[in-house]
This record gives C-alpha cells, sequence and structure tokens, in this order.
C-alpha cells in the first residue's frame, strides 16, 4: 500500500473515531481530531523527505482495478508539484483544527459532524491531488464540494446557506462541464488504444485530436479550474463563501480547495492538451492580468476584513495562473511556490482576522483601531501576515511573486509589467487595513480586547516561521518543485525562450 | 387443418408464470379469506411470489432462447438483467405498500360519504392492491421479453390497467387521486390506441409482427419506407407515455402527486424499467438498421425532454411533482441510452434503469414518513428543517437527491457517466452536451430541497416524520445501501451486465 493512501485513509479512520465518541465529550472529540490531523502532518513530513526530487517521474504510485470494463483505476501518485500540494494541505488541517478550537459552537449542528466534515475533506484534499487517474481526481473534485458546502452552510455565519449554495452551485457547474470533457477524452482514448483514464497514457492522446475537439476539451477543463481557483470573471461566489464561512473552513477553502484549480491547469490542461493551451494562452493572460489588478482594486475598496482577504486572494490567483501560463520553467516553478505560500499567508490573515472579528463581534475594517497597543501579539502577527501578502522581500511569498514576473517577462513582457502595478496596489490594500485596524487611536469599544491566548499562539506560530523561513531559504520546495516544473513543460515540448542582449549586438 | 399444441418452455416462462399464478391466488384470498386474515396472506402470497419468481429467473439466468414461447417470448441475457431489476424494484415496492395508512378504507365508497366514514371506522383496508401489483408486475416481466407486438400490446395494456386502477386509491384527497387515475387512463387508452396503429402499418409494412420479421422487412427494405415510418411513430409514442418524455409526459406531475405515494413509487420505478426494456429491445433489434428514420427524431425529443423536465422542476413546490418532473428529465436522459444503439449504449441503459429505480423507491419510502395529521405533507416548504427534527431521514433524502443530480460516489454518478459515454461514443455529441447543461439545472432544485431540509429552520405546523415500519425501514436502508455501493464499487454490476446483456434475434 501506497504511503500515499495510508495518508488518505488516516483522516478516515480519524472520522470513524470521532462518530463513536458521545456527542457530548466535545473535548474528547477535538482531542481526536487534532491527533489525527496532527499524525497525517507528520506522515505527510516523512513523505516529503522519503522523495527523491531528481525523479520526475510520479512517486510512492498505487495503482488497482476499480471499475475495469472502463479502464478506470484507483491509481495515486505523487510529483514535484501535488506533493508540495499535499504537504501544504496536511500541515494546514492540524493548524486550523487548533486556530478553530471553538468554531464549531455556533453552529447548526454539534462539533461531532463538524471535525467529521474537516476530516472527511483531509482524505479528498490529499486524494485530489495524488490522483493519477482522471476519473479519480474527478470523483474527488466533485466529491469535496458536498463536505465543504456543509461546512459553510452549517458553521458560518450571516447569509451562510445563500454563500454555500451560491459555491455550490458554481463549482458543479464547472465540474459537469468537465465531465463533459472528461467523457470526450474517455472516447477518444477508447478508439486509440482503449478505454483509460490513466493521466500519462491521456497525454499522449492529443495527437489523435484535430484542433476544434482539442480546444473544446481544453475549455472544460479549463473553466472548471477557473471557476476554483478563481479567475475573473468567474470569481462572485468566493467573496460570499469566504465572508460566511468559518475561518477554519475559509482557510481551507482558500488555501487547498481553490489550489485545485491552479493545480488541475498545470496538471490537466497543459499536460493533457498542449495545442490548445498555446491557443488560448494569450486570452487567459489577459484574464489573469485582469485578475491581479481588478482584485487588487476590489480590496482596496473592500470594508470588511474577510471579504479584503478574499479579494487579495482573486488578485494572488492571478499571479499564479499568470506564471502557469507563461509556459517558462521559472514561471511555472514560482507559480507552485506560490501556491504553498499563498496557503500559509491566507491562512495566517484569515486566522488572525478570524480571532480579531470574535473577539469584537464584527468583521468590519472601520471597528478596529489601535489594536497595536492592546493586543499587541495579534497585531503582529497580522502584521507579518499582511507583509507576506504583499511579497515583502525576506518573507516566502517574494520569492514565488518574483519567480513568476520574471518567468512571465520573458515571454510577455506586457503583461509582467502591468502585473507588477498588482504589487504596488498589494501594499495599498494591506497597508490601508494595517494602518486603520493595528496603529492610530484606539477605537471606543475595542479597549478590552485580550491578545491570543496560548492555544492560539501555538497555531499561529508554525504559519509564521514558514514563511519567514520560507522567505529565506526556499530551496528545500524548490529542489523538489524545480525538476517537475521543467518535466511538465518539456514534456509536451514547451521551451524556455533564449534570453538575448539585443542591446549589446 | 392440423392443430398443433404450443412448445412452451416453462422454465423460462416460471418467473412470469409463478407472478401471474401470485395474482390468481390474491383475487381467490380477496373472494373467500374472513377479512381479519386477508391482510396477512395477501402480503405473504404477494412477497412469497415475487422472491419464487425471482429464484426462478436465478435459475435459467444463464440460457436464452428466442423461442421460449412460440417465437412470442424471447427469453435473453438483456430480459433477464430487466425482469430481475423489475423483481427487486417490485418487492422493495411491496414492502412500501404493505403500509396501509396511504392507502383508502374502500376505494368504491364516494369521497366524503357516510359509506367512507363508517368503511374507516371499521378499519377496512385495500388489500386488492396486493393482487393488482402482482398483476402490474406480471405485466412488466413480459413487456421487454416480448418479441412480437402483439404480446408486447397485451403485456402493455397487463401492466397498465392495475395501475390505473392503483393510482386512485389515495385514502386522503382522494378526489385528487381519483381524477389521476381518470385522467392516466383516459392518456394512457389514448396512446394503447396509437400504439395500436403503430402495430397495423409495421404489419402493413412487413407482413409481420414478430421483431425479428420486421427486422428482416427493414434489411430487405422491400416495403414501403412510409409504412414504416409511420409505424415507428405510432409504436413510439406509446412506448414515449410510458416512460413519460416529453410531449407525452403531461400525465406525469399530475398522476404521481395523486397516487398514494407508495403506489408512485412501484410506478416511477418499475414501469420505467419494463417501458425502456421494451423500447430498447424494440429498437435496437427491429430498427436497428433503419437508423436514419428515427434517431434524428428520437434525438430531438431525448434533448426537450432533458431540458424541459430540467427546468421545470425548478418552479416546482410540491415534492412529488418536483420527482415527478426529475423522472421526466431522467427518461431524457435514459433515452440516450437508446440512441446509443451500441453495446455499451445497452449495458449503460440497464445500469441507469436499476441504479434510478432503486433510489426512486428510496427516495418516495422516505415521502411516505414526512406527515401531518391529515397525511403526508407534499408542500416543500414545510419540509423547512427536517435535518433539526429528524437528521438521519433527511440525511439520507439528500443522499438520494445527490444520487439523482449524479454527485460522484452515488450510483446517479456512474450511470450517467456510462450512458453519457455511450451516447457520445456512438457520435451525439449534443446529446453529451445537454445532458450535461440540463444535469447542471436540475442539481439546482436538487440542491434547493436539501437547503430546505438543512439550512432552513423548522416550521411549527405539526408537520413530523412518523416512524417507520419494519417494512418501510427495510426499504428505505436497502435503497440507501445499494445506491452507494453502486457509487463506490460498481464494477461487479458493470461486469455483470456487460457480459449478460445481449438481446437475440
Amino acid at each position: 500500500m501506497s504511503s500515499l493512501t495510508t495518508m488518505m485513509l488516516l483522516p478516515l479512520l480519524g472520522s470513524l473515531l470521532v462518530a463513536v465518541i458521545p456527542s457530548d465529550q466535545v473535548l474528547r472529540i477535538k482531542q481526536a481530531a487534532l491527533g489525527t490531523t496532527i499524525l497525517v502532518a507528520i506522515s505527510g513530513i516523512l513523505t516529503w523527505l522519503k522523495f527523491d526530487s531528481e525523479n520526475t517521474s510520479f512517486q510512492f504510485v498505487q495503482s488497482v482495478e476499480w471499475i475495469p470494463s472502463f479502464g478506470i483505476n484507483y491509481a495515486v501518485g505523487v510529483d514535484g508539484l501535488s506533493l508540495v500540494l499535499i504537504l501544504m494541505s496536511v500541515l494546514l488541517a492540524p493548524i486550523v483544527v487548533l486556530a478553530g478550537w471553538n468554531e464549531s459552537e455556533g453552529g447548526r449542528w454539534s462539533a461531532k459532524v463538524f471535525y467529521i466534515l474537516i476530516l472527511v475533506l483531509e482524505t479528498m484534499m490529499i486524494g485530489v491531488f495524488a490522483a493519477t487517474d482522471l476519473f479519480l481526481f474527478y470523483v474527488i473534485f466533485e466529491a469535496m464540494l458536498i463536505p465543504v458546502y456543509f461546512l459553510i452552510g452549517g458553521y458560518g455565519s450571516g447569509e451562510r446557506a445563500a454563500a454555500a449554495v451560491k459555491f455550490l452551485l458554481y463549482s458543479l457547474f464547472g465540474g459537469l462541464l468537465m465531465l463533459a470533457s472528461i467523457i470526450g477524452l474517455y472516447v477518444i482514448s477508447g478508439a486509440n488504444g482503449g478505454h483509460t483514464f490513466d493521466i500519462t497514457k491521456l497525454s499522449e492522446m492529443h495527437n489523435y485530436m484535430n484542433s476544434t475537439t482539442q480546444n473544446l476539451l481544453f475549455l472544460g477543463f479549463f473553466i472548471a479550474f477557473a471557476i476554483k481557483a478563481p479567475l475573473w470573471p468567474l470569481h462572485t461566489w468566493l467573496p460570499d463563501a469566504s465572508a460566511s464561512a468559518t475561518p477554519g473552513t475559509s482557510v481551507l477553502l482558500l488555501g487547498v480547495l481553490d489550489k485545485v484549480g491552479t493545480f488541475g491547469m498545470i496538471r490537466f490542461c497543459l499536460a493533457l492538451f498542449p495545442d490548445a493551451s498555446k491557443t488560448f494562452t494569450p486570452v487567459i493572460i489577459t484574464l489573469a492580468v485582469i485578475s491581479i489588478i481588478y482584485g487588487a482594486f476590489l480590496a482596496i475598496g473592500a470594508t470588511d476584513i474577510k471579504r479584503l482577504i478574499a479579494y487579495t486572494s482573486i488578485s494572488h490567483f492571478g499571479f499564479i495562473t499568470m506564471g502557469i501560463f507563461a509556459m517558462t520553467t521559472q514561471g511555472h516553478s514560482g507559480a507552485t511556490l506560490y501556491m504553498f505560500n499563498h496557503g500559509f499567508s491566507t491562512a495566517a490573515l484569515f486566522l488572525v482576522a478570524g480571532w480579531m472579528s470574535a473577539r469584537r463581534g464584527s468583521s468590519t475594517i472601520a471597528d478596529f483601531g489601535g489594536l497595536q497597543r492592546v493586543t499587541p501579539v495579534m497585531a503582529w502577527s497580522f502584521f507579518i501576515a499582511g507583509m507576506s501578502s504583499l511579497a515583502l522581500p525576506g518573507l516566502s511569498s517574494f520569492v514565488s511573486e518574483f519567480l513568476v514576473l520574471v518567468g512571465t517577462f520573458t515571454r510577455y513582457p506586457v503583461a509582467a509589467i502591468i502585473a507588477t502595478f498588482g504589487i504596488v496596489l498589494a501594499a495599498l490594500y494591506i497597508l490601508i487595513p494595517v494602518q486603520k485596524a493595528l496603529h492610530g487611536p484606539t477605537t471606543p469599544g475595542n479597549e478590552n480586547l485580550s491578545d491570543l491566548n496560548l492555544r492560539e499562539k501555538i497555531a499561529i506560530a508554525p504559519v509564521i516561521a514558514i514563511i519567514v523561513a520560507l522567505g529565506f531559504y526556499p530551496s528545500p520546495l524548490l529542489n523538489v518543485i524545480n525538476p517537475a516544473s521543467a518535466h511538465v513543460l518539456e514534456l509536451q515540448g514547451f521551451t524556455d525562450p533564449t534570453p538575448s542582449d539585443s542591446a549589446g549586438k | 387443418m392440423e392443430f398443433t399444441s404450443p412448445v412452451l418452455n416453462y422454465a423460462q416462462l416460471a418467473p412470469m408464470l409463478i407472478v401471474f399464478g401470485g395474482a390468481l391466488i390474491g383475487v381467490l384470498i380477496e373472494a373467500f379469506a374472513p377479512r381479519a386474515s386477508r391482510f396477512s396472506s395477501q402480503l405473504f402470497i404477494t412477497i412469497f411470489s415475487l422472491v419464487a419468481s425471482f429464484a426462478a429467473l436465478v435459475n435459467v439466468r444463464n440460457q436464452s432462447s428466442a423461442d421460449a414461447a412460440m417465437g412470442s417470448v424471447a427469453f435473453d441475457g438483456a430480459g433477464v438483467l430487466l425482469q430481475g431489476a423489475i423483481l427487486i424494484i417490485a418487492i422493495l415496492s411491496t414492502f412500501l405498500i404493505a403500509d396501509q395508512e396511504n392507502f383508502t378504507a374502500l376505494a368504491a365508497a364516494i369521497p366524503g360519504s357516510q359509506e367512507e366514514r363508517t368503511a374507516l371506522q371499521t378499519d377496512l383496508r385495500v388489500t386488492e392492491v396486493f393482487p393488482l401489483t402482482l398483476f402490474a408486475v406480471a405485466g412488466m416481466l413480459l413487456f421487454p421479453v416480448s418479441s412480437d407486438l402483439i404480446t408486447l400490446f397485451v403485456a402493455l395494456e397487463v401492466l397498465s390497467l392495475p395501475l390505473y386502477l392503483m393510482a386512485g386509491l389515495a385514502r386522503r384527497r382522494r378526489l385528487l387521486s381519483q381524477e389521476s387515475a381518470l385522467k392516466y387512463f383516459l392518456l394512457g387508452a389514448f396512446s394503447s390506441a396509437f400504439f395500436l396503429l403503430g402495430i397495423a402499418y409495421l404489419y402493413g409494412y412487413s407482413g409481420s409482427i414478430t421483431l425479428v420479421g420486421i427486422q428482416q422487412s427493414v434489411v430487405g427494405g422491400a416495403g414501403n419506407d412510409v409504412f414504416l415510418l409511420l409505424g415507428i411513430a405510432f409504436i413510439s409514442v406509446g412506448l414515449l407515455f410510458k416512460v413519460g418524455a416529453v410531449p407525452f409526459h403531461a400525465w406525469t406531475p399530475d398522476v404521481y402527486q395523486g397516487a398514494p405515494t407508495a403506489v408512485t413509487g412501484f410506478m416511477a420505478a418499475a414501469t420505467k424499467v419494463a417501458a425502456f426494456g421494451a423500447i430498447l429491445r424494440i429498437f435496437y433489434v427491429s430498427f436497428a438498421n433503419a437508423e436514419w428514420s428515427w434517431k434524428p427524431a428520437m434525438v430531438v425529443i431525448a434533448v426537450i425532454t432533458m431540458i424541459f423536465g430540467s427546468v421545470v422542476a425548478i418552479t416546482q413546490r410540491d415534492v412529488k411533482r418536483m420527482l415527478a418532473y426529475s423522472s421526466i428529465a431522467h427518461a431524457g436522459f435514459l433515452l440516450s441510452g437508446v440512441i446509443a444503439l451500441s453495446k455499451s449504449g445497452l449495458d449503460a441503459s440497464i445500469f441507469y434503469l436499476f441504479a434510478y429505480g432503486i433510489a426512486t423507491i428510496g427516495a418516495f419510502g422516505i415521502v411516505t414518513l414526512v406527515r401531518d395529521s391529515s397525511g403526508e405533507v407534499g408542500d416543500l416548504n414545510r419540509w423547512s428543517g427536517l435535518g433539526k427534527r429528524s437528521p438521519i431521514l433527511a440525511s439520507t433524502f439528500a443522499f438520494f437527491l445527490l444520487a439523482f443530480a449524479g454527485i460522484p460516489l452515488t450510483s446517479g454518478f456512474v450511470g450517467k457517466f456510462s450512458i453519457f459515454s455511450a451516447a457520445y461514443e456512438s457520435g451525439s455529441t449534443s446529446i453529451l452536451l445537454v445532458g450535461v447543461l440540463s444535469s447542471a439545472i436540475a442539481a439546482f432544485f436538487y440542491i434547493r430541497v436539501i437547503v430546505l431540509m438543512f439550512f432552513k429552520d423548522p416550521v411549527e405546523d405539526g408537520t413530523s416524520v412518523v416512524i417507520p415500519s419494519a417494512l418501510t425501514t427495510v426499504t428505505i436502508s436497502v435503497s440507501a445501501v445499494v445506491t452507494l455501493i453502486l457509487g463506490v464499487y460498481p464494477a461487479p454490476l458493470i461486469d455483470f451486465i456487460t457480459n449478460t446483456a445481449l438481446f437475440i434475434r
């Protein structure tokens, strides 16, 4: 059994454990959930240590027949790309559980249901990145909507039911378009060597398609992923969903689930439909640049701190998408690293923002002020998270944002230049709330806010540690990412533009 | 003139004969047994003959013969599968029908009359529903294995007439129920006339009433094509009426709403299997070589049916009407399997029919349990907050809805995937696209019900969930488990269908 399967089974077993604990023993339930997620995180780290970064094929593979008459297998395996994302997911899970220790209490249902949903979701988060069978990927891709739907609708705040439905319908719509494309691919594979969903075999199918078919199939996948990621103009579900969900759920939603979109663009759009990807690149780069700028402007104008973070994410996903479709090794490595970093900086922002609004009873930025004096630790945490979000040199996001911009510039200089303005805007959308909420005179009503307690400090410390450490020393991750990125591009015949010094000639 | 006695293969006919025999015994019980013992003996006879019939079917499952009854019955793999599905669905439905809360005390009494009140006070029961069920089942068993048009017509009437009666047996809102029965009967008679007319034209075209004879004429091409076209058109009207395809669907919502819910479930699930079984046999055996003449029209009907069913379902406020429109949409999906006209289309259709039938029985079983003082509560608004009142029941219903919507890890997804890929494989791109889009529309109203049940607060108007009888519990839980298993690990059933399903000519 592959260690990936073990990793997927652990949270599932944990959820069974939670299920048998009586509902009134809430503390036991939480401990069981936390214990499980920590265990999964440890096994994730072990997998990362065992991973051979020089080897570009899938590792820890396992393949079991699932529905043989359709050529469907339960097949898992990781390369550098999926390993990094799995690592991010399993590291975030215990942090989310610990940080949101009391999140389950305002919900419609008991704490038990909350943690069962979280643990089942963790299984699916690992599975969706580990799947090397397209059918398995799709099943998890769709099925994971259900626990998130109930997490938002059952435990969120405000218009939670409406937000949950909007999220679900958007995602289902995209998913069904993708299903049409998957059926198309399946039929083409049947006519060319037998029905299969193995993504390595499917990546050769583009040789058997005419360009119209390839473009249509590509669009089915791309729209689904662009809704997930989310890219302008398909982003409108995100602010509602992440503002209504509990902070912990929002972290998983923005940090992990949305990454499935950008992950899918690399794994499926690029690898399965290289020609169509080239055809659509100009359009997609344009959409990405619009997302960067538009998300930034929305963030500047936001009055609600949770919505602000959601808008910044739209901007960041624009960067990631741009890096992916620049089709350069730097752009790709940057985008993958960006996915990892964004997970942690958003987690930090959202968790601290969640604590702030839980204490204040409001998430409107104007209600805060002078937190620096009242609650210094909380304020500093928010500040560092914000700095990471605006990609301050020395923090992790800087490395990835820089790589994305450099990687894009070599091929699409105009896009890169416009996107650079996104960095300037980022300074605005982070510094304005920092100034309003943290500095200045203490607004009435904030005098007695309590600072972070020990549990919250323990939860936020590793996040900030990762942000700072990867800022100075990103190599452990880049060593894993770089060969994988180069491999993806090389496989489908994309080459980096040769640097030329035209001025010197 | 010499009289030859008919040669019958009794082993192959046994499943049908047993059910017919059981029905006749039921009639005798109704006539002679004392009232007190009727219910238990009827229930016993019904279950016993269905189970015995299933055993007889298992016994001859590997046989196949085009000549089981003088060329009138073709016993083959596809027939075995369809008959098996009908019997399983019938057994589960009988468990629901056994809960006599739904049925009128005395069908002959005028609604609101003194006679009716007396009947209610003396606690009379309509035990005649059991032999009626058996007659309908016997007709359904014969319908998909008939290999000449006269037998086909007889089977159609044998299955329809009891259903007309059963639709009028509701205990509450009796006028509505009787109206629906009359409506069903009149429209049914009308469509039977079309069906007969179609038989006449086909006889005129080919000089034969056997399916194989017609096929040979089509291949020979000697007949007058106008008669063939008219024959196919009129026969299709009769068959499409039974499955509720647009524009022959008008009876569906009224009858689904008016009939006792247990009967609705039986009708929705078993009739669909039988009628689609017959459609598949006729089109695959007789008309396969005249594909040019009916496929375009069938594609149009399928497309309209899918869209109409999904769109109109959105506006429904009554749970049974909503399920009726959803069944119309599913009829459209199932027509894709007819259009595919391939082995994989046949396999997919049989799988889909079984999966859909089981989930339908389960869903209607749950509808029978949500009641207030005056009977079942159909109004969806009064289902609000059901998730709070009885979480297990509401979750199960939500699970069935997700199966109807075709979410992965339910049987509905596997069914949809296989039927759409079969249709696309045979070249129907439009079916694939419309199917996927109308699935997206359909998801909307299924999810709306889930929102109502889980995210709205209960209304205090006496709506409650009654404790299900043991038999109803069995039906609902078996349906739920089968729906889950067929979603998670469908390989054994798919393999069995692939190896068995075949139409003998």
